[in-house]
């Protein structure tokens, strides 16, 4: 064996499976690995006391898996979560599920029984490969130690490649254990390159921008993940085109640009809406025309034909068929289209789009109010500024946060779309507190939605994070209550918690602080020091159950069609 | 079988565990109609590669079909081909 000790990257060495896997982390630049021991994974964690990565131990695997998206959806880099067999891995399939629809790179890694005891019904046996396959991009069980070689940069490339997304690695304990005599690393899993572009396609885009009266760019979570928003503002502002927003593409255009026009689709202002009634080319660049954002598909901009510029060539005319599709980077195809392109000056259509506005504005009623949603967002985004973080649960707070709070930046805003997981906001909140610890980080969340992963308070006063976690309070399943107000003739089921919870001092019994706004005296200022103190706090603010999220579009209906309230 | 709204894909995958799921998994759950399937190692490869006819009943749908099937890590193409002379017709016999 040649001794070649001064050179660590080639020397061979002995090393068990569990060992090579942590080292191959390592080398993919991993930092904190979110997870939770158990037997199938104990010699994982065996070699991770070695290892300079630092664990951060959950309290549910759920929300090792949320913990790991939002140091993903923070940095953009693929994270990671650990969790063992059977329920361990049955428990990480939310966040993956979660992952996979707002395509975000997360690797689980989970523990296998012994390969040997695979297919016998053993102690904690489930079939994670089987679960795992269909909400990940690719998925693997991992059968030698020698595979890991293969397998772990691989997957780091599948999560980080074209559209991201995540992974799911099952390593059975004795390929952990199995010894493995290795040469040399493989080279650390990177994105590859995207497709080549090809200029002709960005000029049939601009011919067609050119020809069109009344243009829109519709955005989405690809222009973020592209990093692409300033080619983006670029774009919009040389061709003077008015932006509407989904959900996962808030923050990249300041939401004071006068061309944004916010968000669109079902909780989408009443102007924004209408402006995609009028318009006659939508230009769909990083969106995946989700049915939250078009609505009924049939009559999603009548007068418009689509343009779609996606990295992923089965999203191309899977929903809305385009009259010119380009399958590529969105940013590249922005640099490119700003390279090219004449600036140009839309008078007529900027007015219309205006009058729009005025005639038919986002109305935020109560926004002068604390113990009203509006008022409580706009309370709270006023004593802060761009560089906090935002994280929502699910349900009529997560809307009245995209509706409300300014998202001024990419990669600010972390939520969950696709799958609209409650329970989402706590860990996700932990995640990018670890990834960016210098920002502090506001999770709006709702008293049902919190409950769904409270015990990451714990977590999160262990580790100690600039969290606030700010619990818009009614008492209900508030969305489920609309929808039920709304759809159902008011015919109430299930939505009530009659059991008072007392967050504050659910929140102090986990060693965080807490406060409950509607007992204290001057809440204002409670409200202030509590946001602005270092340090993780639960904020109680109670609303009233009644309290709507307008306007809204019903599920199926047409974008069109807004039932508005009385407000309106 | 041989129905104008069938089409016949010839893929290329990889040939170990897990792919045959990979590929079944897909056309479950976006429930496109999948009337058959022919799989065996390709014959003299250098390579570990298995073929895979299959016989789908989604006219409409096929190219999102096709497009999501070329998505699948272990797929290394997918091809369209002529349903006369498939294998599915050399072997109705075995199917009686």
């Amino acid at each position: 064996m040649p001794d070649s000790a001064l050179d660590p990257e080639s020397r061979t060495q002995q090393l068990t499976g569990a060992q090579l896997l942590i080292r191959l982390l390592e080398r993919q630049g991993v930092t904190h690995i979110a997870g939770i021991p158990g037997g199938a994974n104990l010699p994982m964690y065996d070699a991770l006391t070695s290892s300079s990565i630092k664990h951060v131990l959950a309290r549910h695997e759920q929300g090792a898996g949320f913990i790991a998206q939002g140091m993903a959806r923070a940095s953009g880099a693929a994270q990671v979560c650990f969790a063992s067999s059977g329920p361990g891995a049955s428990n990480l399939i939310t966040a993956v599920a979660d992952a996979k629809l707002d395509s975000v790179p997360l690797i689980a890694i989970t523990g296998q029984v012994p390969q040997a005891m695979i297919g016998t019904d053993a102690f904690q046996e489930i079939d994670t490969f089987g679960l795992m396959l269909p909400i990940t991009k690719h998925n693997w069980m991992v059968r030698s130690a020698q595979a890991l070689l293969e397998v772990i940069p691989q997957a780091f490339e599948i999560a980080l490649s074209d559209r991201p997304g995540p992974v799911s690695i099952d390593i059975p304990k004795d390929v952990q254990n199995e010894l493995i005599t290795v040469d040399t690393l493989p080279e650390p899993g990177k994105a590859l390159p995207c497709p080549v572009l090809e200029e002709a396609h960005v000029e049939a885009m601009l011919t067609r921008i050119w020809q069109a009266q009344r243009p829109i760019l519709m955005i989405g979570g690809g222009i973020i993940y592209a990093d692409a928003s300033q080619a983006l503002i670029e774009f919009a502002e040389k061709l003077d085109i008015p932006v509407v927003q989904t959900f996962m593409g808030l923050g990249v255009l300041p939401s004071d640009h006068p061309l944004s026009l916010g968000m669109l689709g079902m909780h989408g202002a009443r102007y924004t809406n209408l402006v995609l009634e009028e318009c006659d080319l939508v230009v769909g660049l990083g969106v995946r025309f989700d049915d939250r954002a078009t609505g009924r598909v049939a009559e999603f901009c009548p007068k418009a034909t689509i343009i779609h510029v996606d990295i992923d060539h089965s999203e191309i005319d899977k929903i809305i068929p385009s009259a010119l599709a380009i399958r590529a980077d969105v940013g590249e195809v922005l640099h490119t289209a700003n390279f090219m392109l004449e600036a140009n000056v839309r008078p007529v259509w900027r007015n219309r789009v205006d009058q729009l506005k005025q005639s038919y504005p986002l109305i935020l009623d109560g926004e002068n109010e604390l113990f009203r949603p509006y008022g409580a967002i706009k309370t709270i985004a006023s004593l802060l500024d761009d560089s906090v973080n935002i994280t929502t649960d699910v349900g009529q707070h997560q809307m009245w946060v995209a509706q409300a709070y300014p998202i001024n930046r990419p990669r600010q805003w972390a939520s969950s779309g696709g799958l609209g997981t409650m329970g989402f906001g706590l860990p996700a909140a932990i995640g990018m507190a670890l990834a960016q610890p210098e920002r502090k980080v506001i999770c709006f969340s709702g008293d049902g939605s919190l409950m769904m992963n409270l015990q990451e308070l714990a977590t999160a006063a262990e580790q100690d994070l600039d969290i606030k976690v700010v619990i818009l309070n009614n008492q209900h399943l508030g969305l489920v209550r609309q929808q039920q107000t709304l759809f159902y003739e008011s015919n109430l089921s299930a939505v009530k918690f009659h059991a008072k919870v007392d967050f504050a001092k659910a929140a102090e019994a986990m060693g965080l602080k807490g406060i409950d706004l509607g007992i204290v005296d001057s809440p204002l200022d409670e409200l202030k020091n509590a946001l602005l103190q270092p340090g993780p706090w639960v904020i109680n603010l109670p609303i009233c159950e009644t309290e709507m999220v307008y306007p809204m579009v019903a599920p199926g209906g047409a974008n069109r069609d807004m039932i508005c309230g009385a407000s309106a | 079988m041989t129905s104008k709204t069938m089409s016949l894909l010839k893929l290329t995958v990889n040939n170990h565990p897990g792919v045959l799921s990979h590929v079944c998994g897909l056309f479950a759950r976006r429930s496109y109609n999948l009337e058959a399937v022919m799989v065996r190692p390709v014959a003299g490869s250098t390579l570990p590669r298995s073929r895979m006819w299959l016989l789908v009943n989604e006219e409409q749908r096929l190219q999102q079909l096709i497009r999501q099937t070329e998505k699948l890590v272990d797929v290394i193409s997918v091809e369209r081909h002529e349903l006369a002379g498939s294998v599915f017709e050399q072997t109705e016999e075995f199917f009686v």
